[in-house]
């Protein structure tokens, strides 16, 4: 089905091939005209500083002056770089365990949320509220909460009772509790959604059946949500590993680096560091990264939709 | 609509109430503090204030430089949701309508696959390009919203054009409308209910994003209110009743709009995620 096949020519009117392919072209040309100057600022806004940042990865530009080419000597140099090393121990760990609890949390308040409760309506735009909020801004409430609030409340709780955010150990914690409050919003929308499109009439069958509520959710409810839940495992794992905002309201990177993300350490070392080219590299590496964990994670959870 | 014969499920109604709870916590926190005096902070900052003190509030106006951060980020966010409502759909009809052919079809694709590419990647020299543009300022942020949000919008609007009928505009064409009076006369109003949807999602998200404005704008006049937040930081140091008071400005523009708007909101961002 095309748009043309009903060009603007009288019927009565004798079109030559020729006349009328105009016509078409004249039809077609200004979807040609609406697309073109987008994909060319696409190109230029995004795709060039893509090229641009993969050409520089292989030379030793500061950010300014002279550069050389230097050929992989920065990928090599990452690998063997302890502040990297550790800035992805720090994303890789806090994403993984964000990720488990958003999700787990989320599906479990949605699961409340569906079943037959007082102010539902209510709740629902309670939870969904942080999703309007910055991050940076909730971030310094409680970055608050975690330093003067906590060891206020709760002083003889061992790493919470003296500022968990001081601590080297501990102060992912804080930053994974912030991450999941502000998600968790955005999650139990979509696996409200998810659920809301399971037909009641399946229960219905089951509880005459005499399934356990257990069974209901692995036999029925998860199967059925889970190209939702698929979303947002994927979803969550992808903008934890690029954690900055949280960080920089939280710890800022500490104590000494022990919470530095690598959004927080590309944009360090590029812009103040001198490393504008080391960091280049640092980021192709990491595009690299979280382009393969995104397709293997899909992968491996759209292979387990299918095997319900 | 299915009538719930269910019975109220108590245990799950205190669950909720108790995870809604956690959620308030922080906003209750930033509330109290904001209206507090100083010296009645030497608790945890949960006591209910005994005297509030509404100085917080002009204080932070003041020395966050509000007005201007404000004025920033209005200009921002209202530019970047005007231009993209308007380019966006537009985009997302010439290729849901010509998908069949092969540079649209190479287009949508291209569009799409940015998802997945991560921000600190372009963060670098996105820096430079913008500086060497003059766009490292309000306007080239409006465009980079716009051309940023490209690739989620087009995948969204594309999808639903796609369910509206190709006659309503062979009916349009043969009353002689051209391919332009068709999209704006027949399309866009329909696309109606994703035009909320996209103008949501852009709108938080202009709103409240922090490292675009941080990485890309130069000058200190152009500072949006995150951003402002962030270096006026270091300044409020010890004074938090005040520092308080400027988050609770913040987050209030946004957070009055939902609270109006929350059904409406809800129902945009679902319609966004699950097509």
């Amino acid at each position: 089905m095309t748009t043309t096949t009903h060009a603007p020519v009288p019927p009565a009117a004798v079109a030559t091939p020729a006349s009328r392919r105009s016509a078409r072209s004249r039809l077609r040309r200004p979807y040609y005209w609406m697309v073109l100057p987008a994909v060319v600022l696409f190109a230029l806004f995004h795709t060039l500083p893509v090229l641009v940042g993969v050409f520089f990865s292989f030379t030793d530009y500061a950010g300014y002056g002279a550069w050389d080419f230097v050929g992989v000597r920065n990928y090599v140099s990452l690998f063997g770089d302890d502040r990297v090393l550790g800035a992805y121990g720090f994303s890789f760990g806090f994403a993984l365990v964000a990720t488990v609890l958003t999700n787990v949390i989320s599906l479990a308040i949605a699961l409340a949320l569906n079943s037959r409760i007082v102010a539902r309506n209510t709740f629902r735009g309670i939870f969904f509220m942080p999703y309007v909020l910055a991050i940076l801004i909730v971030g310094y409430v409680f970055q608050y909460l975690f330093s003067n609030s906590l060891p206020k409340l709760l002083p003889n709780v061992p790493v919470i009772g003296e500022n968990i955010l001081s601590n080297p150990d501990w102060a992912w914690v804080a930053i994974v509790v912030l991450a999941v409050w502000q998600a968790s919003a955005f999650a139990i929308i979509i696996y409200l959604a998810g659920l809301q499109t399971i037909p009641p009439e399946l229960y219905e069958a089951a509880s005459l059946d005499g399934a356990s509520p257990w069974r209901q959710f692995t036999r029925i409810t998860f199967p059925l949500i889970s190209a939702f839940f698929t979303i947002n495992m994927v979803l969550s794992l992808k903008n934890f590993l690029q954690v900055f905002d949280h960080v920089v309201a939280l710890t800022n990177g500490g104590p000494g680096t022990s919470t530095e993300s690598i959004t927080l350490l590309i944009y360090r070392g590029g812009f103040t560091g001198g490393e504008f080219a080391y960091q280049t590299a640092n980021a192709v590496i990491f595009v690299i990264v979280i382009t393969v964990v995104s397709l293997l994670q899909l992968r491996f959870l759209q292979r387990r939709e299918a095997d319900f | 609509m299915h009538t719930d014969t269910r019975r109220t499920n108590w245990w799950a109604t205190a669950f909720v109430a108790v995870c809604a709870l956690t959620v308030l916590v922080p906003i209750y926190l930033a509330v109290v503090v904001a209206l507090k005096t100083p010296d009645q902070l030497a608790g945890s900052g949960f006591e209910l204030p005994t005297q509030v003190r509404w100085e917080n509030f002009a204080e932070a106006w003041e020395r966050a430089s509000f007005p201007r951060a404000l004025t920033n980020t209005l200009l921002i966010t209202v530019g970047a949701l005007v231009l993209t409502l308007l380019t966006n759909s537009m985009v997302s009809w010439a290729i849901a309508r010509n998908l069949h052919r092969r540079f649209f079809k190479g287009v949508y694709f291209y569009l799409l696959a940015a998802l997945f590419v991560p921000f600190p990647i372009i963060m670098l020299p996105l820096v430079k390009e913008t500086a060497i543009l003059g766009l490292d300022n309000q306007v080239g942020l409006i465009v980079l919203y716009t051309v940023f949000g490209l690739s989620l919008n087009v995948f969204v609007y594309t999808a639903y054009i796609r369910s509206i009928p190709v006659e309503l505009e062979e009916a349009a064409r043969v009353d002689g409308a051209s391919t332009w009076r068709v999209f704006w006369q027949v399309i866009f109003p329909l696309l109606a209910p994703m035009n909320a949807t996209v103008g949501i999602l852009t709108c938080v998200w202009a709103w409240n994003d922090f490292i675009l404005p941080l990485v890309v704008l130069s000058d200190p006049a152009a500072r949006t209110i995150p951003l402002a937040q962030y270096i006026f930081q270091g300044q409020f140091n010890t004074d938090y009743t005040v520092a308080f008071a400027s988050y609770l400005m913040a987050m209030a523009p946004l957070l009055l709009v939902y609270v109006v708007a929350q059904r409406w909101v809800i129902s945009g961002v679902v319609r966004g995620s699950v097509k």
